[in-house]
Order: structure tokens, then sequence, then C-alpha cells
């Protein structure tokens, strides 16, 4: 454990060192600060957890899954504190970690902001953190209905996810990863610097970096997990793309100046205040293969007879998916026929005085103005896609045929009632995946989003 | 300004050449955004439309797919309504529904007003602790807070499907931002006045506030509404259950395969109250997100 010691300390003091010189601080200052952070962070993992991967006879995949404890308690200590210090450091001290608005200070009574936060801060403790930290307790568990014991298994519940061993196919993407890295290097030293060929470089590091480090985290899971998460995965980038992508245009068309807007959109929307399970119950009727209205039709216009989704496996997940849409696609039309009435019309009559065409103004001013609600849009329903397609699961095929629908959410669901702590270790990955998807998003989004006008 | 940019949508949607937009303000050569319009919104309504047409029909009839209605309704609404007792069901949702509603309601406006109106020692990180819980939905914990809520005696009745949902981070950023929006003199004439901040709340900002409210109740009565995990963990009584999950119980109720009659007339009638109350409400919840404001 040692080694491990030495280089998160080591991350942390570059962390601190990049973050104080970014601020126009001192370095070194900011080095010392934080390296003892990375130093300290992983025991918030390792002590409760009293260091059991590391102990002599344990196998490879269990000490693989404590470096990644080790590194998250590492992660968590090195960016509070660096966040902390940092504004700390800076010019103004403590007062720089407020919130910004120093207006309208109420007079007199020092205990009375503590009594109105009381009641949000009570629940939000018992009924948000407190579970929190409940499952991670539970996930080092094995933990069986009304039984009385809950031994402590170490990493065991985390194990059962990752496969016999690591997959080789994670070695691609990271060996392009690393040749288009090595390229833009030598483009950036020996390029023509009025090229743009660095740019488009970069740009595809970025996205080999994502693809590189899905695919080391997929390489990882035993097939059956695999296919949980990737279900998760491709219900959620299946509604985030189609969903959005069918939701601006009709938002666009029903912003035309026709008669009866009003009519339309309201007749477009409200399906978003139908629930998931009912939006389930619905397709299910909808792609029956007796009495389904696709299946009649299918009938009409082909020589077959519609396969039951219930035992197509690809069939489920396209009416999962299609149900799923659906459901929330009232919502991202309201939410862009809003944005597109806050377009910027002066910035719109100037570009098409310089002679525009209507793909260019859309391309150019119409999509950037709308890339603020586009992130809110992404980040609601990425969150619809990991957390309430279950609903529609549940009443269209429970998961089934045989895992072909079953989605991290859903495999939680059945696991409970065997093992409570191979769920709460599930929901831990999922809850990784989640923190990992919202900086992600956060990043492209602190690049790209347009706060013009 | 609305039709400015809707006609430059126009352009980027049907993909003509910008003198068309002349054409569509004189009324012109619209039908065919009609047609469109016409074809999506029946595509969209499709399984609303086919479920309604189903809950009339018996099995034989929509094993022949016809289009006109049957005369199985009144058969269906007994079986939905007698002999599964959906109205329970409806009871529950619903007021589990208004009082996680009413309750976020409350709690956000307390928390916006604490960090708005008043300057305290570590209001920041305070914010900062309920923002976070953002990124940590109820679902990634949900068998950890089932585990807790057991050990609290609450499952199996209304205490443990709305307390843990009386407060959320988005309550109290909505009305934190709301706040910080209005004048910034206002808790300065309360004060001379002589109001405590309670009565400054509710006389001053509630009055202020009524659209912020509105959308909040809009996405939180729906987020009631449409639960479904934690009541199909939480409750095994089927007296406490809310509708969403009583519905499985109409899946079956013959002897052989799913009964679509019944289950689609229940699934119709339980998505009557919160698409009512989006309709109610479309117009506060679109100014409470501050969506349709003229510039």
């Amino acid at each position: 454990m040692v080694p491990l010691f030495i280089a998160t300390a080591a991350l942390g003091a570059l962390v601190g060192w990049r973050a104080w010189r970014a601020a126009g601080l001192s370095g070194s200052r900011g080095a010392w600060t934080v390296a003892p952070a990375g130093l300290l962070g992983p025991l918030l993992t390792m002590w409760p957890m009293d260091s059991c991967t590391f102990e002599p006879n344990r196998t490879g995949l269990d000490i693989a899954v404590g470096v990644v404890a080790f590194a998250a308690g590492a992660a968590v200590a090195i960016a509070v504190v660096a966040w902390v210090g940092r504004a700390l450091s800076l010019p103004g001290g403590a007062s720089n970690l407020d919130t910004g608005d120093n207006y309208g200070s109420w007079k007199g009574g020092r205990g009375i902001p503590w009594l109105l936060l009381l009641p949000t801060l009570v629940i939000l403790a018992f009924f948000l953190y407190w579970p929190l930290a409940e499952t991670f307790r539970l996930s080092t568990h094995l933990v069986r209905l009304n039984a009385p014991i809950e031994p402590y298994t170490c990493v065991d519940n985390y194990t059962v996810m990752l496969g016999p061993s690591i997959e080789w196919w994670w070695v691609v993407p990271v060996v392009l990863l690393a040749l288009v890295a090595a390229a833009e290097f030598l483009a950036r030293r020996f390029a023509d610097p009025v090229s743009d060929l660095p740019g488009g470089l970069r740009w595809l590091r970025g996205v080999l970096m994502v693809v590189a480090a899905v695919t080391v985290a997929a390489a990882m899971f035993g097939a059956d997990y695999r296919r949980y998460f990737a279900n998760t995965l491709l219900f959620t980038g299946a509604i985030v793309v189609v969903g959005l992508a069918v939701g601006l245009g009709i938002a666009l068309l029903v912003s035309l100046p026709i008669k009866g807007r009003a009519v339309y959109r309201t007749l477009l929307i409200w399906p978003f205040a139908i629930s998931p399970a009912i939006a389930g119950i619905l397709f299910s009727l909808l792609f029956d293969p007796l009495i389904g209205m696709l299946g009649h039709v299918y009938e009409a216009l082909t020589p077959w007879s519609m396969p039951a989704f219930a035992t197509n496996p690809v069939l489920a997940k396209i009416v999962v998916i299609l149900a799923s849409i659906w459901k929330n696609l009232g919502f991202t039309i309201l939410f862009y026929i809003a944005g597109l009435q806050n377009v910027p019309t002066s910035m719109l009559e100037a570009a098409k005085l310089d002679g525009a065409n209507a793909w260019q103004r859309f391309r150019h001013f119409i999509l950037p103005s709308l890339t603020p609600i586009t992130f809110f849009l992404v980040v609601t329903n990425v969150t619809y896609g990991f957390f309430q397609v279950f609903g529609s699961i549940e009443y269209l095929t429970k998961g089934g045929p045989s895992g072909a629908t079953t989605d991290a959410l859903t495999q939680i669901y059945i696991v409970q009632n065997s093992n409570v702590g191979e769920g709460a270790a599930a929901s831990v990955v999922l809850f990784a995946m989640v923190l990992a998807v919202t900086a992600w998003q956060f990043r492209a989004s602190g690049r790209r989003v347009h706060y013009g006008a | 300004m609305a039709i400015d940019v809707t006609a430059v949508a126009t352009d980027a949607a049907d993909d003509s050449a910008p003198d068309r937009r002349r054409g569509l303000r004189r009324g012109k050569r619209t039908w065919h955004i009609h047609l469109a319009l016409i074809v999506i919104c029946l595509v969209l309504c499709a399984p609303v439309l086919y479920a309604l047409l189903v809950t009339t029909q018996d099995k034989s009839a929509m094993l022949h797919f016809q289009l006109f209605p049957g005369s199985a309704l009144g058969d269906n609404l007994h079986t939905v309504l007698d002999t599964h007792g959906l109205g329970t069901y409806m009871l529950n949702s619903a007021i589990m529904s208004v009082i996680i509603a009413v309750g976020k309601a409350i709690t956000g406006l307390l928390a916006g007003l604490a960090f708005v109106y008043f300057r305290f020692p570590g209001r920041g990180i305070v914010f900062f602790i309920v923002l976070i819980t953002l990124m940590m939905p109820t679902e990634i914990s949900i068998l950890a807070l089932f585990n807790i809520v057991d050990q609290l005696g609450m499952t199996n009745n209304l205490s443990g499907l709305t307390v843990p949902f009386l407060a959320s981070a988005t309550a109290a950023f909505l009305f934190r931002q709301h706040f910080s929006n209005l004048p910034a003199n206002l808790s300065e004439a309360a004060q001379l006045d002589g109001a405590n901040p309670i009565q400054f709340l509710f006389k001053v900002l509630v009055p202020l506030s009524w659209n912020v409210i509105g959308a909040l109740t809009v996405i939180e009565f729906l987020y009631g509404w449409n639960m479904y995990l934690w009541p199909l963990l939480t409750v095994h009584d089927d007296d406490a259950q809310v509708v969403q999950v009583g519905l499985s119980g109409l899946q079956q109720t013959g002897n052989e395969g799913i009964t679509y009659g019944p289950l689609m007339l229940g699934a119709l009638i339980a998505s009557i109250p919160p698409i009512l109350v989006f309709i109610a409400l479309q117009r506060p919840f679109m100014k409470g997100f501050a969506l349709s404001h003229d510039k």
C-alpha cells in the first residue's frame, strides 16, 4: 500500500500546484496544502474497510477493487481540500465560500436562519445522506431479508459483478488513444501552426478518452453486469439522442406562425404527465402480438405476424426505448418551445441580411442560443433514463427475455431479494456512473454553453 | 418578437427559401405544416387513443381490430372500480402527492428565506450541502433508505411514502433563485413595519412567488403521483397501496392472459389527475421557470 500512498500524495501535490498556479498563487504552497489530502484521503475508504483488500491471499480482482476504492477516497479528499483551500488562500478568505449575494441581511435573531433551514436539513440528512452512507456500508456486507446477522464480506459484493478476468479488448481504444495523443504531441511540435490539425486531433483525443474509460470499465465487469449497465447506457443514450432530436424538430414545427398553435402544443405536450409505469402499460397493448394496433398493422403490411416482444430480445429493447422516449418527449418539446421564444431576433435579422440561409441560421444562431436549454434537457433526460425507465420495464418485460431489458435499477430491485448487499454494491457503481456523467456534462457545457444575449 | 423567431424557425424546419415566410404570414401555404402537425399529434396520441378504444371492447373485438367502440365499458368499469378498488389506490396516490407537493413548497420557501435574507457563518457551505444532493437521486440508495424507513417503523403507511420526500434541493434552489431576483429593499421595508420573518414570508414573498410555487407544484405532484419503485418496496398492504403499483392487479382479472380492457381503463383513469394538474398549472409552470418571459 505504501506505493499507493506515495502516488496519491504526488497526485495531490500536482493538483494543488496546478490549481494554485491557475489562480495566480504560489504553486508550491498549493502543492504543500493539497498533498496531505492525497496522503490521508484514502483513509476515508480504507479505514472503514479495514484495508481488507490488501491482506495477503487476496485475488487480483479484490486488489483491483481495493485500488479503485483507495483512489476514490483520495480523489474526494483532494477535490474538497483543493476547492476549499484555494478559496481560503485567495484574497477575501472565507467569504469566497459564501454564495455571493450580499444583500438583504435580516437584523437580529442569530438562530432564525438555522430554524428555517432545519426541516430541509433534517430531511436531507435522514433520507439522503444517511441512506447514501448506509449504501456504502451495506455494499460490504452480506445482507439477506429477515436474517439477523449481516456478516462483513469485504468487497465480495463488488467482485461478484466483475468478470472472472479482465477482457482483452480494453486494449484497443487505449492503444488508439495513445497513438492519437502521440500524434497530437508531434503535430503540435512540428506541424504548420496555421493548420488546424492539432485541433482535430485534440477533439479525437477527447472522444477516445471517454470511449477508453467506458471500455476499460466495461471490460472489468462480468457478462451479466456488463449487460445491465450497457442496457442502462443504451436506453439513456437513445432517450437523449432520439428524444432531443425529435423534440427539437417538433418544437420548431409547432413554433411556426400558424393558426391553432396553442391547440397543437397542448396535444403534443401532455403525455409527459403520464407516468413511466403507465407508458409501459400503454405500449404493452400497442405492441401486443395478438391484439396490439401495431401487430395488426404489421400483419396487414407484411406476410408475417409480429414477433412477441416478450420473447424477442431486440424488439423488447425497442419497445422499452420507444415507450420511454414517448413518455418524456412532451417535456423536451415544452422546453424547446420556450427556448425558441427566447432566441434573440436581432441577431437572426442581421444574419438574414448578410445572406445566411435557413440551415446556416439554424446551425449558427438558433442552435447555439438553445445550448443552455439543451444542456438542461440532457441532464434531466439522463436522470430520467437512469432512474425512471424501471417503471416502464416492470409493466412491459420485467427485465426479460433473459435479461435483455434489465437495466441497472431493475437488477438492483431483482437482486435485493437474495442479497441486499449486492444491490447496494451495484448502486454504488451506478452512483459512480452518475457522478462521471455529471462531471463530463459540466465540462462539456463549460466549454460550449452559449450564454449570449 | 415571438412571430419573428418562429418565422425563422419556419425556414429551418421545412428548408424552404426565405421568401416563403411572407406567404406564411398571410396564412397561405400552411396546409402542409398543418398536415405534418396533425400526423405527429395522431402518432403521439395513438397509444392513448387505442387504449381508449380497447377499454370499450371485449376480447373478440380486440382480436379482430375493430376501430369502433364496443359495449364492454360498463363491465370494465365495474371490474376496475368495484372488484379491484381503484378508488382506494387513487385516493392514496392523491393524498400522498398533495402532501409531498405542499411539504416541498413549504420547506423550500423556508430554506429560500434563510439563504437569501440572512447572513450566517457557513451559509455557502450549507447551500453547497443542499445543492449537491441533486447528484444523489433517491434511487441510488433506495435499498438503504428502505432499511432506515423500516427501522423507523414507517413502512406500509403514508408516513413512509411522504416523509422522506418532504424536502429537496430543487425546491430550496428554485426559491433561492427567485428571492434573489426580487427587489432588495423588500426586507428592509418589512423590518421597518415590524414584521417577523414568517410574516414577511407569507405576506410579502409568497404573493410574489405564485408562479414558482405553481411550477414546483406541477413537478412535485407529478413526481409523487408517478412514483413507482418506492411504493413497490415499502407498501405491502393493499389498502395503503398507490395507483401506479395497484394497476398491476388489473393485469389478470380473468382466467386467461392479460385482460387489457380493465388494465387500460385503470391506466387511463390513473392518468387523469396528473394531466389535469399539468394543464391547470401550465401557465405558472412556464413562468415559474422563467421560460416564457418577454425580453
